[in-house]
């Protein structure tokens, strides 16, 4: 099929990874031009987190969006929107850590020890370091493909965490992550309806967290 | 007696006393004649605009109240607003607000007070005795800035309205409007959105009724064409936009209260030492600091302790925060 070609281009990645870059891009742009509003560090723990969740669920989406569309070409991209995630994440972390608190351990262990937002926060950072440092293929290699798979079915708790963490920060309008949530339901009902179907049909394979494709 | 019904003759404040008026006699026509278009077109349900224009100049004196820090830019005090009527985002509220209609304006005093009733703005708040105060602003987010507000002192609106020995605390009330505030419907809080002091806190010295800042007119995003500043208390309790002031002797539920009592308290007052389950008020983000310009230390009672402690003598502030 002319999608799964076009998907398995040696130009797709590139462009991918510039597509992924472009919010990045935007943030430089914003701090060089000075333009980051009245309250810059807070802008910039906001922007880095939005992406960082938007990642997330974009990797979360690949493996419901093969299954809908048939386009088996698809996965060769989840890792790598996986590591794209943790790239915003990480992001986020350092903009919590040195921006808004300037490394003042005192209140940053007191607000980990105090506030279950940073948390929650801190514990999908941590599952998302543990994927990113496995994503590999020396990895696998090294876990054995059961055990990395294992470990990488841990990418739905950190979706999970994100949404949870985003939730219980904003104050009142819970609209927006209602709809992440709501958005990270279907995925996963998609999954699920299509494990059921698959298991009661038998015969065919499809193994939807291949070693090497997943985060 | 102060009542609602305006005069035909009455010139809206604005006419009279903004200094661009007093300063171009083309104005001060122009403005006669909405004043007179005003008159008439009420009673016909007309709504004029403009009368009251956000921007004009203010005529005011100076006082001691002062802050020994910068000014927060007017572009960043005025762009940065909390005001879910509107909508949530603060960077969206001066557009959702722009054509935000607060001309003609009336506050309803009620409860435990001897003159009760509706009154017109100019007839609430004495125009000609206004005063610029420079206060800290200190939000529960933790962002802050330093303003110069113009207004009168809660306590002589307060002494002038009568209140009876009864009276313990006074509620205050913003407008609801649903064809003006597009935010009312978003968003599941229960309108009005409402504020309140003890009485004892409404009469000290440092509370002011708000009309005005960096010389002008109260933009609408900022509150026009009333609000309070609570200098001490963290910013949600200078409640904007204020159509309603009721006496009574019952504690008043307030908004946050409301709507996650573990959070907000009645009290609410500026406490580095008291932590909030969302933030640690420990410290605070001046609103113009750069990127790596960090955050300062937070003030007890932000920086008015000196004025206000005696008014929670004996009390457990981390009990009634």
């Amino acid at each position: 099929m002319d999608i799964n070609k076009t998907l398995r281009h040696g130009l797709a990645k590139p462009v991918l990874h510039l597509l992924a870059l472009l919010p990045a891009f935007w943030l430089g742009w914003l701090v060089l031009s000075n333009d980051l509003g009245a309250n810059p560090i807070e802008r910039v723990n906001r922007f880095t987190g939005d992406w960082a969740l938007y990642m997330l669920l974009i990797a979360l989406a690949v493996t419901p969006a093969k299954l809908l569309s048939g386009w088996k070409s698809l996965p060769r991209f989840r890792r790598m929107l996986g590591l794209y995630s943790f790239f915003y994440a990480s992001l986020h972390l350092t903009s919590y850590l040195v921006l808004d608190h300037q490394l003042h351990w005192g209140r940053i262990i007191e607000d980990i020890t105090k506030r279950p937002y940073i948390m929650v926060g801190l514990a999908c950072v941590i599952i998302l370091t543990m994927l990113a440092v496995t994503s590999p293929k020396a990895a696998i290699r090294k876990l054995g493909a059961k055990a990395w798979q294992k470990l990488h079915k841990l990418v739905y708790a950190a979706g999970c965490l994100g949404v949870i963490h985003y939730y219980l920060l904003v104050k009142a309008d819970i609209r927006q992550p209602l709809l992440m949530a709501g958005i990270l339901l279907l995925l996963f009902g998609i999954r699920f309806w299509h494990h059921r179907r698959a298991a009661s049909s038998p015969p065919k394979k499809t193994s939807v967290d291949r070693p090497g494709h997943a985060v | 007696m102060l009542l609602k019904e305006k005069k035909t003759w009455a010139l809206p404040y604005s006419a009279v006393t903004p200094k661009a008026d007093y300063l171009n006699r083309r104005d001060i026509l122009k403005a006669m004649g909405m004043a007179a278009a005003a008159g008439t077109g009420l009673a016909m349900g007309f709504r004029p605009s403009g009368a009251r224009a956000a921007g004009k100049a203010l005529e005011y004196r100076k006082t001691g109240y002062s802050v020994d820090e910068p000014l927060t830019d007017r572009e960043l005090a005025t762009q940065y607003n909390n005001f879910y009527e509107f909508t949530t985002s603060k960077e969206a509220v001066v557009a959702e607000a722009r054509d935000f209609n607060t001309s003609p304006w009336t506050v309803k005093v009620s409860g435990l007070a001897d003159k009760t009733g509706t009154y017109d703005l100019a007839d609430l708040i004495d125009y000609n005795a206004l005063e610029e105060r420079i206060y800290r602003f200190r939000c529960v987010e933790t962002w802050s800035m330093i303003v110069p507000w113009i207004g009168v002192p809660l306590a002589d609106v307060v002494k002038k309205l009568g209140p009876q020995p009864g009276a313990k605390y006074v509620r205050f009330q913003t407008l609801v409007d649903e064809e003006q505030m597009p935010g009312l419907n978003r968003i599941n809080i229960p309108w009005p959105y409402q504020e309140g002091l003890r009485m004892d806190e409404a009469m000290n010295a440092l509370p002011l009724l708000t009309v005005g800042m960096y010389g002008e007119i109260l933009p609408n995003q900022n509150g026009a064409p009333i609000r309070l500043i609570v200098p001490w208390k963290y910013g949600f309790k200078s409640i904007k936009s204020i159509v309603g002031l009721h006496f009574t002797d019952q504690e008043p539920k307030t908004t946050w209260n409301i709507l996650a009592p573990n959070e907000y308290g009645f009290y609410a007052n500026v406490n580095p030492d008291v932590s909030h389950p969302r933030w640690s008020q420990s410290s605070e983000r001046r609103l113009g600091a750069g990127l790596f310009d960090g955050r300062e230390d937070t003030l007890f009672m932000n920086g008015y302790a000196d004025e206000v402690v005696s008014l929670y003598d004996g009390m457990d502030l981390k009990k009634h925060y």
